[in-house]
């Protein structure tokens, strides 16, 4: 029997004002999968993931969490659904660990709190009112908070935001686990990184809308382009590289020296860019094949502007 | 298929739990805070005590003794102030900083939230009445025993107009403004008929100090415990607050910052 998604949306809407933050958004999220929520800042991952929580109302479309309408059935959802918000969310003045005790009490069964301070490394601030935890402290806390009623569905935004490596590795691990125990994940990111790293599926969302889906893999592949990143002892002349490989390449400088190319780069091509090089009386110092990452999938798909 | 019915889906604790739970955190927070200390427990004691002792300040006391007309006056200022100006503080931080919104997540939900605050401010009401009503008592007071029932009327109304109004400012104002504000309410609405009966004021003003939540929350608690009597006017008043502070709380209130 297959099981039915945690979470579907479909051409969600919302609008603050006359602006418009979600426009016409679809996502899906299998049951017991990691599914990372991948956009620029502004693109409307807050606010989609916020109405999947039930703490906004779509303008349009349809959501259904865990075969439910969030908001019609919030009281159903609260205690099989734990969130992560972006800004924590966390009582200023309170000590982590009342924090994490005192929302463990709104659950029948909740998670043993001590094994989750142990997990996450909280036990070193347990005592500390969260005013005075880092960033990355609060985090920690917070996804502790966001777990602690043993949650079927977990919402995180921006589950690493502001984490030092050692901590990110043990959220890392953490999501990871989850997902072993057939809990479902939606986070939210804008590090590529974190994506590749935790995601069976990425959905890349910009502008309010969903403008690819897919596992890392097939993001990654789609249309068969790898890059090749070039350097040479002279100044190199991107679009004159872009001429002598011919159409269905693009190649960006990245610096005076080197250039990225991306698109159907096969030995043929790598020919015809060491000729033109050549003809041009220019040295290669460096030449490098690499398949695409979901950073170049990411800025293919987003643009390269900064925003 | 249905998720609703999978066995061992996680369940949250029953509603008088998470509302208790949230109310002793409330109250705790309330408590551990010296400022929220402060304002709520001590500075109405030293009022209780400075007016009952200092004979310096004269009052028209009409035949009672001063610290019958003085506590019940001290009561309503410490009720006030627990109703008032310490939830306004505390939830417009929580606000502020998205408390509101994560705990609206959570099994306690919006409305649980809110019964949990109402839960915590009352708790801090008892111990008030209780340390503020036990040094009026050590220091002579003596009320009259079959006006409690209205006082307790006047109390619980009390609490829901000033309540209400919390959420109103808690919900609609920047939470450093709203630090000013309801500290500056509370001073001023202290001596606006609260405190001491409205009749020490200048003219004009005490008709209006009477009709106001404050004022009308100090008649109400004097007629109870001075003279054993339901204070129609000022009980009636408070309803009118309570219910009018509710409808704009409930129309106005925002969870979220943004």
């Amino acid at each position: 029997m297959r099981h039915s998604p945690a979470v579907e949306v479909n051409g969600l809407v919302k609008r603050y004002g006359a602006s418009v933050a979600v426009d016409g958004l679809d996502l899906v999220a299998a049951s017991g999968q990691v599914t990372a929520v991948l956009g620029p800042n502004g693109a409307g991952k807050t606010t989609t993931v916020e109405i999947c929580e039930g703490l906004r109302r779509a303008d349009g479309g349809e959501v259904r969490v865990l075969g439910h309408d969030p908001v019609r059935d919030a009281t159903a959802l609260r205690p099989l659904v734990g969130v992560m918000l972006q800004d924590g969310g966390l009582p200023n003045t309170q000590r982590a660990g009342d924090v994490l005790r005192h929302v463990s009490r709104m659950y029948a069964e909740p998670a043993d709190t001590g094994e989750l301070t142990e997990r996450l490394g909280l036990a070193s601030f347990a005592r500390t009112s969260v005013r005075r935890l880092s960033g990355g402290q609060r985090q920690r806390l917070a996804l502790a908070v966001a777990l602690v009623g043993r949650p079927r569905l977990v919402f995180l935004d921006e589950p690493s935001a502001g984490l030092d490596p050692q901590a990110r590795r043990a959220v890392w691990d953490l999501i990871g686990e989850l997902s072993d125990d057939g809990v479902s994940v939606v986070l939210t990111t804008h590090f590529m990184a974190e994506a590749e790293a935790l995601a069976d599926r990425v959905v890349i969302v910009d502008h309010g809308r969903a403008i690819a889906a897919g596992t890392v893999a097939e993001l990654v592949d789609s249309g068969g382009t790898t890059t090749l990143r070039v350097e040479a002892a002279q100044p190199l002349d991107a679009a004159a590289m872009a001429l002598a490989l011919g159409p269905g390449f693009t190649v960006q400088s990245a610096g005076r020296t080197a250039c990225s190319v991306s698109g159907p780069v096969d030995p043929g091509a790598v020919a015809a860019l060491a000729r033109g090089l050549a003809d041009a009386g220019k040295q290669l110092t460096r030449l490098e094949l690499g398949r695409r990452t979901l950073e170049d999938v990411f800025l293919d798909l987003t643009g390269r502007s900064l925003r | 298929m249905s998720e609703t019915t999978v066995p061992g889906a996680p369940r949250a604790a029953s509603v008088a739990r998470r509302v208790a739970a949230q109310g002793t955190f409330e109250m705790r927070a309330v408590l551990r805070n010296g400022e929220q200390v402060m304002v709520t427990v001590l500075l109405p004691l030293i009022l209780l005590v400075g007016l009952a002792r200092a004979t310096f300040v004269s009052l028209d006391t009409s035949g009672t003794t001063r610290i019958d007309l003085v506590t019940p006056g001290v009561l309503a200022f410490a009720l006030m102030s627990s109703a008032f100006t310490s939830p306004a503080i505390s939830t417009a931080f929580d606000r502020r900083y998205g408390v509101l919104r994560l705990l609206a997540t959570t099994p306690l939900g919006p409305g649980g939230l809110l019964a949990g605050k109402l839960v915590g401010v009352l708790a801090v009401q008892v111990v008030q009445v209780v340390v503020l009503g036990g040094a009026g008592l050590w220091l002579g007071w003596r009320p009259d025993a079959a006006g409690i029932p209205a006082a307790i009327a006047a109390w619980l109304l009390g609490t829901a107009a000033w309540g209400a109004a919390a959420l109103l400012a808690a919900g609609r104002v920047r939470a450093e403004a709203v630090i000013a504000l309801a500290n500056l309410v509370l001073v001023l609405l202290a001596f606006g008929g609260v405190v001491l009966p409205a009749s020490v004021l200048p003219g004009g003003l005490e008709h209006v100090a009477g009709w106001l939540p404050s004022g009308a929350l100090g008649e109400a608690l004097r007629a109870a415990l001075l003279h054993g009597t339901w204070a129609a006017g000022p009980l009636v008043a408070l309803v009118a607050w309570a219910a009018a502070l509710s409808a704009a709380a409930a129309r106005w209130f925002r969870w979220s910052a943004a």
